[in-house]
């Protein structure tokens, strides 16, 4: 693979010369941002699907095989439909709201590798921008909320921007125990630190067993998800911060949140199992056979494991109560994240370490 | 020209605009949009140092918690622009001042000229991590002052809520771990009641609808 993108690029190199370096990054952004397009689309079909499953019942059925057509015809609708500017509200940052909430969800996946070597930057504090990055998502919300002029995105927006806020701590101290482990930030070299014999059981997710639950629990309260969807409780305001939106400017909200899912799945695998390693490297001949899969595979492999774990979440739990999730927030996760960095940092020192 | 330099200005030229606006715009959260953009800017600008752990930094530290909390305050607050920007020209004065002031400070210690050798830019290798220098420095050479800050914070954290912190007599809280500790026999009460006869029952039943 990598020996493929060296040929194509010293090709583009001689036929270009200077102009030849932003031509190719964008292309490697399109590379990246059109399949997670994709994915997102096909995502909500897969929801809808596995939800229908679970409360047996078939799902969207009727759109091209198997319902197959139907994120088509669910954008085409979007796209048509007309976007409605509430009266009294901020016109500008209403526009400028659902675009706020897409450009970090999708500037996130810059420092994600997909396979060895795979990544668009190959940045030093890579740690470190996914975590701006993803507490820069929670712009979009609260002024979306603040543009709309209505009660209820008001509140919503309010629940949200508490509940990404209070989240993002126990989220970066998971992520503090993750680079002491790895002792970098850089995300490849976390994934590489994490290669040994053992396969799946050279991975973090073993010593950092409760920061891997932690992780991916504030992922899903992060992404405003089932069961923390408070922000866009409908029961009780409506849709929440994106009640006045139609058309594409909900179309972008919907985007986002789905991109930011597929973001968290894929941070999870990262940080705790192993990013694009096969599972069973080392384990004789198996190891040896596993080897030839290519680590994009695997990488998308481990991140349906926990696509599907959030409709499954979604499907079998009931909503928080607010002071419930704020209480699960502070006084559960963000005392244990904290306890467990201690407790890393002493057991790194001793020889009972061996990741 | 070359890039650098270009984005420089760029940047730089950025957070002079939106630092005006923060004090101009009319719209208290669109000052609080500018001082964002202001933040961003400057971030750019420490990048351009090389400096990227502390650009991601403020971006994380101040975009991504500070600001949410200041636009979260100022959303919520009524207020009347009219009565808040009447003293503007009384105040003008002391504010030209004070200013006036910072940037006399800023040209006396950056304009130094016999300091400038120890000022130009090191470029440095591809390998070398910003935030592994700074690691270094900060907890070995500056360890002691280092600690001396975080305590500080430690006690303006405390302080802050202390200060804040009062138990309403009013409210109602709930023990979370009481509820959750809850046992069936404590809510629930099941009474075995003696079976009343068919014919007696349904014989009252005729005389109730007979009425």
């Amino acid at each position: 693979m990598m020996e493929l993108l060296q040929t194509v690029h010293q090709m583009g190199e001689g036929l270009l010369g200077a102009a030849w370096l932003p031509v190719w990054t964008a292309v490697k952004i399109l590379a990246i941002v059109l399949p997670i397009m994709g994915g997102v689309a096909y995502y909500t079909l897969a929801e809808r699907k596995v939800l229908g499953f679970m409360q047996v019942r078939p799902g969207p059925n009727r759109v091209g095989y198997w319902g197959l057509l139907q994120p088509v015809a669910d954008g085409i609708k979007l796209l048509l439909k007309e976007f409605i500017i509430p009266s009294g509200a901020n016109k500008f940052l209403f526009l400028a709201a659902p675009v706020m909430a897409l450009t970090p969800a999708l500037a996130a996946w810059a420092v994600i590798p997909f396979f060895e070597g795979g990544a668009l930057a190959n940045v030093n504090a890579g740690l470190l921008f996914l975590l701006a990055m993803t507490s820069l998502g929670v712009y979009g919300i609260i002024i979306a909320g603040w543009a709309s002029n209505s009660k209820y995105a008001f509140l919503g927006a309010l629940r949200s921007a508490a509940q990404i806020v209070s989240y993002e701590l126990a989220m970066g101290f998971a992520l503090v125990c993750v680079l002491l482990a790895a002792q970098s930030m850089n995300m490849g070299e976390i994934v590489e630190h994490q290669q040994s014999n053992y396969g799946l059981f050279g991975w973090y997710w073993i010593p950092l067993f409760p920061m891997f639950v932690v992780y991916f629990l504030a992922g899903v309260a992060e992404t405003n998800r089932a069961p923390f969807d408070l922000a866009e409780d409908e029961s009780a305001i409506v849709a929440g911060f994106h009640t006045e939106y139609s058309g594409m400017g909900f179309a972008l909200f919907f985007l986002a949140e789905y991109a930011n899912m597929i973001l968290i799945a894929a941070l999870t695998v990262v940080f705790f199992l192993g990013g694009y390693l096969n599972p069973f490297h080392g384990w004789g001949a198996l190891g040896e056979l596993t080897d030839q899969v290519p680590g994009l595979f695997w990488m998308l492999a481990k991140m349906s494991i926990f696509l599907f774990l959030f409709l499954w979440l979604r499907a079998t739990f009931p909503r928080y109560r607010y002071d419930q999730l704020m209480r699960l927030g502070w006084k559960v996760f963000i005392p244990l994240t904290l306890i467990w960095v201690v407790v890393v940092a002493a057991w790194m020192q001793t020889s009972l370490w061996v990741w | 020209m070359n890039v650098e330099t270009i984005l420089f200005y760029f940047f730089a030229a950025s957070v002079v605009f939106s630092a005006l606006r923060v004090i101009t715009a009319r719209n208290p959260l669109h000052s609080v949009m500018f001082l964002v953009l202001a933040f961003v800017s400057s971030a750019g600008i420490w990048m351009l140092l090389e400096a990227e752990f502390l650009a991601i930094a403020l971006v994380l530290v101040y975009v991504g918690a500070v600001m949410v909390l200041f636009l979260f305050v100022v959303m919520m607050l009524d207020i009347n622009i009219e009565k808040l920007r009447k003293d503007f020209l009384q105040w003008l004065p002391a504010g030209a001042l004070l200013a006036t002031l910072i940037v006399v400070q800023m040209t006396w210690v950056l304009g130094d000229k016999s300091n400038s050798a120890g000022m130009t830019a090191v470029k440095h290798a591809a390998d070398y991590s910003n935030t592994k220098e700074l690691g270094r420095l900060i907890y070995t050479d500056y360890v002691y002052p280092f600690e001396l800050a975080a305590v500080l914070l430690l006690v303006a954290m405390v302080a802050a809520i202390a200060l804040t912190f009062r138990r309403r007599r009013d409210s109602k809280r709930q023990d979370v771990s009481w509820q959750v500790n809850v046992k069936r026999n404590d809510r629930v009460r099941i009474i075995s009641m003696p079976a009343t006869k068919k014919n007696e029952a349904s014989g009252a039943d005729e005389a109730h609808a007979a009425d």
